[in-house]
């Protein structure tokens, strides 16, 4: 198993002793880690584990239950398409086709130059903006499959100007 | 506790109301199938949907094993919606689970076939889709096969319970949900203890141990010089492969069939476990007086080694070098048996019955070996011997009581007997540390202080001008708080026995499954006493011994004199001692 540089373990462990008194501090802890780093490995859950007395294999369970966290790293911008019951009626599921296609890889996975990852998610609570896709936190509204190409295109400008 | 009045099939009952449905329903004499839940809520989670019957005024069927009882409840286990219910959620289970229930190792003792059995359910009712499957067979002692869990969890809380931190857990969600080790990794990269106290409990063949019975019938069709030696534990439990009661001692009839099977020499591992109290006792004293590192941890329990490196690696000092029991008997079996027998070591081939599966790990450790011999070939659990007997063709409860072998090394003595109980290494050692030290035998024989289940035992002895502190526990979870003691500095202690299963070997993950819907002829509550029915077994055979030390053991003297010189010699180091080394949780 790989070593985490000491100023990462640091980190994690202050992330944990933020929580340190709450009765059920895991999705807390795990959120803000996910926040930080992007993504919540198996040598991480050993230290929240190490932190927290809650064994490894039941935050594993959770990080693999939550689809908000991930394994590995994630892409610089995250794409969710919502899939929940309204979004799926409205047409979302093409929405998510269509990024897929475009972007060459499968929800959950990352595009090879890490720029941008593809989540399924179950209804992001924008049920009248529906079919609602959040990048990064931003909401796009009332998506139409022939508006994808345009927020790729968008991201790709962003980012290259860097 | 109150009692509240409830009505179950029409009848009118008064039951305890701490208790749910199910419970309330066994105790009234009704048996609602169910699988997920056990042991008194140890695992209840209501997800198997097999208990479900009707309770007037609730919303829908109740899950009965997570219904609290109230009072005037009326419970309908018998109406036609119920039956129907409880029908279609094992066909569910049935239509993503694996078919192959003839070849399976739970053939026989398999919950979900005995509910299916129970409830009806018909054939192939859902088809479709499966969940993706995992097969792990890596670790020597445990496999792990997704496609017949069920996901009740029993594994996952039983692991918890017993150890603290627990190995196995959920991963994924919904339909894709399996139980392993985080990352799905091999239980033989994880932090696992290969303790079984998962296979104990688990209702199906998902988790099961990894059979040596192939080794075996290798062994015998070589030729080899095939020696067989059981653990004390095995006596108080391989009656109940054969449908006798828990707690009937049947080492009479076990020596017969090994004997049957075709072992040149049958042995006790009672031999080696009053070795094992020679060195122990001695390196305990020798610390003592030598000002040695202290306290020290017996070292019988290989799931306890397990976890002591995996966890404790910066104070494995503190465990005593010497070898488990059967392992003694191996190195022994292959040096001084054979040289007066004039066999060749790699002719013989020394099988280990053990109530345990971790053991089957240990025989495999690099320490436990020298030159390429092994000192124990394969280690089979009562179960396998149970299915040993089984295919033989032998009616085991018809067999005559027969004797150990008794040359050499076949003799034994009361004190190796109760090492298959918590407490029983500790009292074995103070039997013979208290002649060491008075230059007398100890009147009482018996040190109640260290016997029965409770969490821990502690007592203050005054031996030969001095006050010993000893310790006894059983379970990770409840040694872990003398372990970081321990690591603190700050333990009392001098001497601590520390043993994985909680309770002991009796409770070990190699012993026969202990179910009451298997049991017709135990109470209900059998699994509150199964444990001390089998201890009680144990110490009856103590009883019965002439011989109660160790020390007393003539055989034990006669090795010494001829062979090891005496305890904690050079030769006896080199033979019977061991030692361990810290190792990361996850190797992977």
């Amino acid at each position: 198993m790989g070593h985490l540089q000491s100023a990462a373990v640091r980190q994690i462990e202050e992330i944990c002793d933020r929580y340190r008194g709450e009765n059920t501090p895991l999705i807390m802890i795990l959120s803000d880690i996910q926040k930080e780093f992007g993504y919540i490995p198996l040598e991480v859950q050993e230290i929240v584990s190490k932190k927290t007395g809650i064994s490894v294999a039941e935050i594993y369970g959770v990080v693999t239950f939550y689809s908000f966290f991930s394994l590995e790293p994630k892409g610089k911008y995250v794409i969710g398409c919502c899939l929940g019951t309204a979004c799926y009626v409205k047409g979302a599921q093409k929405i998510i086709d269509q990024f897929c296609e475009l972007l060459g890889i499968q929800p959950g996975q990352t595009t090879e130059d890490q720029l941008f990852s593809i989540d399924a998610l179950r209804c992001i609570g924008a049920c009248a903006a529906a079919p609602a896709v959040s990048i990064n936190g931003k909401v796009y509204a009332r998506v139409d499959v022939k508006d994808v190409p345009r927020i790729i295109a968008e991201y790709r400008e962003v980012a290259e100007n860097v | 506790m109150s009692n509240v009045n409830i009505t179950i099939e029409g009848q009118s009952y008064s039951v305890d109301s701490s208790l749910t449905v199910l419970e309330a329903a066994r105790s009234c004499g009704y048996e609602i199938p169910s699988l997920c839940s056990f042991n008194h809520g140890e695992c209840n989670q209501g997800s198997c949907r097999v208990c479900l019957v009707e309770v007037e005024g609730a919303r829908g069927l109740v899950a009965s094993c997570v219904y609290p009882v109230n009072e005037g409840m009326v419970v309908k286990i018998n109406t036609p919606k119920a039956i129907k219910a409880r029908r279609t959620s094992v066909e569910l289970l049935l239509s993503n689970h694996s078919q192959n229930c003839q070849q399976c190792h739970k053939n026989g003792r398999c919950e979900l076939l005995d509910v299916a059995k129970a409830v009806g359910a018909r054939e192939n009712m859902f088809t479709g889709e499966k969940t993706e499957v995992f097969y792990d067979d890596l670790s020597p002692s445990i496999i792990r096969d997704t496609s017949k869990c069920i996901l009740c969890g029993r594994c996952i809380a039983r692991c918890k319970n017993a150890h603290g931190n627990g190995v196995l857990g959920y991963e994924r969600r919904g339909f894709n949900a399996f139980v392993a080790p985080a990352g799905n990794i091999s239980l033989a990269q994880s932090p696992c203890l290969m303790c079984g106290q998962c296979v104990a409990v688990c209702p199906v063949g998902a988790l099961i141990e990894k059979t040596d019975l192939p080794l075996v019938d290798k062994a015998f069709e070589e030729g080899k010089h095939v020696i067989v030696q059981t653990a004390p534990a095995v006596r108080a439990g391989l009656g109940e492969e054969f449908g006798m009661p828990i707690g009937t001692a049947v080492t009479g009839k076990m020596v017969a069939a090994l004997r049957r099977l075709g072992f040149e020499k049958v042995y006790d591992t009672d031999f080696g476990a009053d070795l094992t109290i020679m060195e122990e006792a001695t390196e305990l004293l020798n610390r003592i007086k030598n000002g040695g590192k202290l306290p020290m941890i017996t070292s019988c329990s290989p799931g306890w080694i397990n976890y002591a490196e995996t966890y404790y690696g910066d104070i494995l000092d503190h465990v005593s070098s010497c070898k488990s029991p059967h392992q003694m008997q191996g190195a022994i079996l292959k040096s001084y048996y054979c040289q007066v027998h004039n066999i060749d070591p790699k002719d013989l081939f020394v099988v280990s019955i053990m109530p345990c599966t971790a053991k089957k790990f240990e025989k495999e450790r690099p320490q436990m070996q020298k030159g390429g011999i092994k000192d124990v070939d394969a280690v089979l659990t009562v179960r396998e011997l149970g299915d040993m007997i089984k295919r033989s063709g032998m009616l085991f409860t018809r067999l005559p009581d027969e004797d150990y072998d008794h040359d050499i090394m076949g003799t034994y003595t009361g004190a190796a007997v109760i090492f298959g109980v918590t407490g029983g290494v500790m009292e074995a050692a103070l039997r013979t540390a208290y002649y060491v030290l008075e230059g007398k035998e100890y009147g009482p024989i018996k040190f109640e202080q260290v016997r029965g289940f409770d969490d821990l035992k502690e007592a203050s002895l005054e031996i030969g001008g001095m006050t010993l502190n000893i310790a006894v526990t059983s379970g990770m979870k409840n040694a872990k708080p003398l372990l970081d003691d321990i690591r603190e500095g700050k333990s009392k202690y001098h001497f601590i026995e520390i043993m994985c299963c909680p309770g002991g070997c009796v409770n070990g993950g190699g012993m026969p499954f202990v179910r009451h819907r298997f049991l017709p002829n135990e109470e209900i509550n059998i699994l509150d006493t199964y444990r001390q029915k089998r201890a009680a077994a144990l110490y009856s055979e103590d009883e019965r011994q002439e011989l109660r030390q160790s020390h007393n053991n003539p055989q034990i003297k006669e090795l010494y004199e001829k062979f090891l010189g005496e305890p904690n010699s050079h030769k006896a180091h080199e033979l019977l001692h061991t030692d361990y080394a810290a190792r990361e949780p996850f190797r992977i």
